[in-house]
């Protein structure tokens, strides 16, 4: 094993919950702090996170998360989770948390990854799949590329999969 | 730790090249701490930057965030890679004078 620096990261983002997209997208912004390159990879559920709507309203799953607690850090029962509106709820009280840590709203964060140079792109498969168009994406996206183009063009980089 | 000499003043700093005292910075300091780094000229638009970074680092004892940075400094996202290339929030604090960015933003 050499000690090689990193020079460049592939970044896939399969989950749309808030802790599926949010790991990516610190990930990939902390790379290009570091001078490294990147490229962000959306598929599935992650697909969210670059469509427009669905990205200003990232939620985390308030059931079937063990690690989910109520303030105060007791365990919060999938009962108490599935109340309409705990997730908004719950949601945005971590945003406002994470705020505080100047960790930005979706939109904003990836912007200061396409302005840091990073590459953005939405899966083929995964946008025929929920019919989904270039129209809908956000617009700034680079590109949608089928697997294979991924892979070319994450040569020579470290594929890290969230 | 280890001593440097810029604009005929000693400057101590880390192992990282950070300076340990940011109080003894001045500009001359500065452009001796960009070319280090590969940055020959700095431009009154870095200096926005560096000064906005002392501020901060001044009041609050640690350097900004990127984000914080490109929202209030003056200076887009674009702009602050154009002027710190590969690392605009790490090499603006270690030209600043102040110590490593301990955020993860």
């Amino acid at each position: 094993m050499s000690n090689e620096p990193i020079k460049r990261v592939s970044i896939i983002v399969s989950k749309g919950s808030l802790d599926g997209v949010y790991p990516g997208l610190i990930m990939g912004n902390g790379a290009l702090m570091e001078g490294i390159e990147v490229m962000m990879f959306f598929t599935f559920f992650g697909l969210d996170a670059i469509t427009k709507g669905p990205m200003d309203n990232i939620k985390v799953a308030t059931v079937g998360n063990p690690a989910m607690r109520m303030p105060g850090g007791i365990p919060m029962p999938s009962m108490l989770g599935m109340i309409p509106g705990m997730s908004a709820f719950a949601s945005s009280m971590m945003m406002k948390e994470m705020d505080k840590l100047d960790i930005p709203p979706v939109g904003e964060f990836l912007e200061m990854i396409h302005d840091g140079g990073g590459e953005v792109y939405a899966c083929k498969a995964a946008m025929d799949m929920f019919h989904l168009e270039k129209k809908d994406l956000w617009e700034d996206v680079d590109d949608i590329l089928t697997v294979g183009t991924f892979y070319e063009k994450s040569a020579g980089a470290q594929i890290i999969f969230t | 730790m280890s001593e440097k000499q810029f604009a005929g003043v000693n400057v101590t700093v880390d192992d990282e090249g950070f300076m340990i005292d940011y109080t003894q910075w001045n500009e001359d300091i500065a452009r001796g701490l960009a070319k280090e780094i590969g940055i020959e000229e700095l431009n009154d638009k870095h200096f926005m930057v560096l000064n906005f970074m002392r501020k901060e680092f001044k009041e609050k004892g640690t350097g900004p965030s990127l984000r914080k940075l490109k929202n209030e400094s003056g200076v887009n996202t674009k702009e602050l890679y154009g002027l710190f290339p590969k690392g605009p929030a790490k090499k603006a604090a270690l030209i600043a004078g102040i110590t490593k960015p301990v955020g993860c933003i």
